[in-house]
């Protein structure tokens, strides 16, 4: 059996996960990438989407707005602005969001200020409906 | 001289104001605990990005990013703007809470008077007592707990303000909430940021870890969230301190609620015994008159 380490998932609002596990998989700015326990100290911006993490047979998901990552080799800490559970989020609603976000972007120039911020929430209405799908 | 009735009335109506105290007292009470429920939680968040920013300004210096160090302007003359914001409460009802708040500001903007200051007012209070200067700006808090969406708002637009050189200098006045009986009026300097300093013992440094992309990537997208963070603490501390301010405001209100229906109590005794005492001299004297 893999060993464990800590990962704790912090938001302003307060500690959302708090879990012994073996594997964590997070979506980097550069790229998902994942961390077992002994990883390298790293410090790596956090874009929106999910983080995966195994314990003991079980698996968890966990979808998240940008933020940070702080790996030391025993824990991980995970700063994020926004973290949804599974059971948090309305499935129809997140495909509804998901629907409308994408139906706004087709009218958005690139240059648009709108853009981004528009495209942030389809990101998240996306990374909200695969993990409530999962469930 | 009151009549029994008329006393009577005042005692009912005296009564009433002390049920409307306490009621608020205890909703107060409340809302007090959810509020620093919400301090609290707020906090684990808050250290982890106040130690980033505290490791990483100090490897990265302060020329490194426009929120830390602004270019100075080539007219060399100008006056410096300041933006103030200043956090009150949207209701009245809760003693001096409101108007330290004000009078805090009212120093700040006379020690600052050669500076040209806008006005960032967040409360309906505040907004009350300022709307008649220049410059001002307001928004109400709304009923609602503080939410983060709230302070990355108002974040973003006085960030917003400074990077394209609508403010020199941010600085923001909030209430500090000590105690329930304890709120103390702050003033702190937001922007141009002031690197924090290192936890004295400071285990936790980040000299050896890899940055991705960059260490000064992960900088220049922390200093906002650190702002951010400065803002949303501020909030929650005067959201606390409000209901901490009120709830000792209705408390003491019901205690001289209290003290008033007692005395009025005496008075209505003291009348009613007059009457009586009357009413007997009334009849032994016709009964005297009678024997005559």
């Amino acid at each position: 059996m893999a060993e464990t380490f800590t990962l704790e998932i912090v938001t302003p609002t307060g500690v959302v996960l708090s879990e012994e596990v073996e594997e964590v998989y997070a979506p980097g700015e550069e790229g998902e990438f994942g961390v077992l326990k002994g990883h390298t100290e790293l410090i790596g911006n956090l874009t929106i989407g999910r983080v995966h993490y195994k314990s003991r047979g079980t698996s968890g998901e966990i979808a998240i707005t940008g933020g940070y990552a702080e790996v030391w080799p025993d824990r991980v800490n995970l700063l994020v602005d926004t973290a949804l559970k599974a059971d948090e989020i309305d499935l129809n609603e997140a495909k509804r969001e998901l629907d409308e976000a994408e139906r706004l972007l087709e009218g958005l120039s690139l240059d648009d200020p709108d853009y981004k911020k528009t495209r942030d929430t389809r990101e998240f209405a996306r990374a909200k409906v695969e993990v409530a799908g999962r469930r | 001289m009151a009549t029994l009735s008329d006393i009577k009335r005042r005692i009912k109506s005296v009564k009433n104001t002390q049920q409307i105290t306490k009621a608020m007292k205890m909703v107060s009470a409340a809302k007090l605990r959810r509020a620093q429920e919400d301090i609290i939680a707020a906090r684990p968040y808050a250290d982890k990005i106040q130690g980033l920013v505290a490791s990483l300004s100090k490897a990265a210096g302060p020329e490194t990013n426009p929120l830390f160090l602004k270019p100075e302007p080539e007219d060399g003359e100008k006056t410096p703007r300041l933006e103030l914001v200043l956090m009150a409460s949207d209701r009245g009802l809760c003693g001096g809470f409101n108007s330290t708040l004000i009078r805090t500001a009212e120093r700040f903007i006379r020690e600052n008077s050669s500076k040209e200051i806008s006005l960032n007012l967040i409360g309906k209070r505040a907004f009350e007592h300022f709307k008649d200067r220049e410059r001002v700006k307001s928004r109400a808090l709304g009923i609602a707990r503080p939410s983060y969406a709230l302070a990355e708002e108002i974040a973003t637009e006085l960030m917003d303000g400074y990077l394209s050189d609508g403010s020199d200098e941010v600085y923001m006045i909030y209430s500090e909430f000590k105690s329930a009986i304890t709120q103390r009026p702050v003033v702190q300097k937001l922007l141009p940021i002031t690197p924090p300093k290192e936890e004295e013992q400071g285990e936790e440094t980040y000299e050896e870890f890899i940055f991705e992309p960059s260490q000064q990537r992960v900088l220049d997208s922390l200093l906002p969230k650190f702002v951010v963070v400065q803002v949303f603490r501020a909030l929650l501390e005067t959201a606390a301190s409000e209901h901490g301010a009120r709830m000792t405001a209705m408390d003491s209100a019901s205690r001289n609620a209290a003290e008033m229906i007692g005395h009025l109590t005496l008075l209505f005794n003291r009348a009613r015994q007059a009457a009586i005492t009357k009413e007997l001299m009334e009849i032994i004297g016709g009964a005297e008159a009678l024997k005559g």
